[in-house]
């Protein structure tokens, strides 16, 4: 499976990384467009939406089926990523350079509680 | 635990992804639905059907049995191999199933229905035969492979070269009864230009012990995997309805696009809801939706129309359109042409009404606007 060691995971199938700006950039995991198949449709928060850990913030849709995506964080959303919308097969060729959208977080000690690798590896594989 | 096919070893060594399909093991997809879509519209893919049941029918009240318990007539069946598509109904017209019939010789017929109701049909079939000259057999011994695509049948007939002379003459809806190799008198083959894609193909039954080494010539000719994903993408860009869901015992076939398989030319014909559909004209229709803005058309979403509100039953992701679109059932008078809305989470799309099919032999029907 592949779970890059610099990035931190939502058990619900998300990764959040730590920018040095202090922003936390999200997407999905590759478990998770695996196990979704062809994406076809996103939909993604408007920039200025104020979200808390564990809301529904986005929709990934595959040929297949809706799936809710989780804000992992809670914060401010500054930006979604408008490239990934128009192509949204970058999620499967590649889920963790394809991005969903960026947070600008309230409370930064929130990324404590979420899970590193090998813990999100462990949670994918049950 | 679930069934399985005669072919389930076969997509476990093609790493297909195996979900549950109406009680049967089936592969969804072999790696990308996507690609297997394509494949079948634009060169060749085949699926395992063999969940789906044949049934032979024999015998002298054979045609008069078959005239009454489906809604079209097979009294239109006078070529040998020639095929049907009908509903069964019940009484009050709601739909028991839908399937095929293929007329082999005089008295001698093949029905096939589908799995998930297949328990149900013959016990509803049997209760019908009573006390007629004819006999039903489930024949559970057949595995069953639609080959579909542009190119489906020369690759079928580069795999099985002797096939070409008997198979090559098939109009669409026709089959042909196959005896394969020399004095192998068990093989018995029925191989008919019949499929759930829209695109030309065969589906081909053949004895189970048989099916994985068919399976391997044709994917050894180049003809992909493909799983029920796909076919299911590939059947509602047809146009064609998924019984259980598009359709069901709530609902008659003149509510679910299938007003022209219901035949009332003989009115001496007495088939089974007939009474019930000629009484109450239908107060829904089923329609084709494309949506144009944004978003995933799915079963079960609300449409909102000026005549009031319906119901998706089919939606996806349409491949060979790029867009997505959906069958709906929406109050009668909603025509073609008409926009709707669709309510997908808090948003109310917008919709076209459209008349399926979406897609056929490779090309999307619907007019860019």
């Amino acid at each position: 499976m592949n779970t890059p060691d610099n990035l931190k995971y939502a058990k619900s199938h998300e990764w959040a990384k730590l920018e040095a700006d202090g922003t936390v950039t999200v997407g999905i995991t590759d478990h998770a467009q695996e196990a979704l198949g062809d994406v076809v449709f996103l939909e993604l928060p408007e920039a200025g939406r104020v979200v808390k850990a564990g809301q529904e913030v986005a929709v990934v849709e595959s040929v297949k089926a809706a799936s809710d995506i989780y804000a992992p964080i809670s914060g401010e959303i500054i930006e979604s990523n408008s490239i990934a919308v128009d192509a949204p097969e970058s999620v499967n060729a590649d889920a963790y350079a394809t991005w969903l959208f960026k947070i600008k977080p309230s409370n930064p000690t929130e990324l404590d509680s979420l899970l590193d690798a090998a813990g999100y590896a462990a949670v994918a594989n049950d | 635990m679930a069934q399985r096919t005669p072919l389930y070893d076969t997509h476990i060594a093609n790493h297909g992804k195996i979900v549950d399909f109406a009680g049967w093991d089936m592969p969804i997809h072999y790696g990308s639905q996507l690609e297997e879509h394509h494949a079948v519209r634009k060169d060749a893919g085949m699926f395992d059907v063999s969940h789906m049941l044949g049934i032979d029918l024999v015998g002298a009240d054979a045609l008069p049995f078959l005239r009454r318990l489906l809604a079209n007539d097979s009294a239109k069946l006078t070529v040998a191999g020639k095929a049907l598509y009908s509903c069964m109904l019940k009484d009050d017209g709601g739909v028991i199933d839908d399937l095929i019939v293929y007329y082999l010789a005089p008295e001698r017929y093949r029905i096939v229905v589908n799995a998930g109701t297949a328990d149900k049909d013959l016990a509803w079939m049997r209760q019908q035969i009573a006390g007629l000259k004819a006999e039903l057999t489930p024949r559970r011994d057949l595995a069953m492979i639609a080959v579909q695509g542009p190119n489906a049948r020369e690759r079928f007939w580069t795999a099985f070269p002797v096939a070409r002379a008997k198979t090559v003459m098939l109009t669409p809806f026709q089959a042909a009864e196959w005896e394969a190799g020399e004095g192998v008198d068990r093989s018995e083959w029925l191989i008919a230009r019949t499929g759930y894609t829209g695109e030309d193909g065969l589906e081909i039954a053949v004895p189970a012990d048989e099916a994985a080494g068919v399976w391997q010539r044709l994917q050894d000719m180049g003809v992909a995997p493909c799983g029920l994903g796909a076919r299911d993408t590939l059947r509602l860009e047809a146009g064609m309805n998924l019984y259980g869901q598009d359709m069901d015992e709530t609902v008659n076939p003149l509510e679910s696009g299938l007003a022209w398989t219901v035949d009332f030319k003989d009115t001496g014909r007495d088939f089974i809801g007939r009474k019930a559909l000629e009484a109450t004209p239908p107060k829904r229709a089923l329609v084709g939706l494309v949506l144009q803005d944004r978003g995933v058309l799915r079963a079960h979403q609300t449409v909102i129309t000026d005549r009031g509100n319906g119901e998706t039953t089919s939606g996806s992701f349409a491949p060979t359109l790029g867009l997505s679109v959906a069958l709906a059932r929406v109050p009668a008078g909603i025509q073609a042409g008409d926009t709707v809305h669709v309510q997908i989470r808090d948003k109310a799309l917008k919709a076209k009404v459209v008349k399926p099919p979406f897609a056929r032999n490779g090309k999307s029907l619907i007019q860019e606007n």
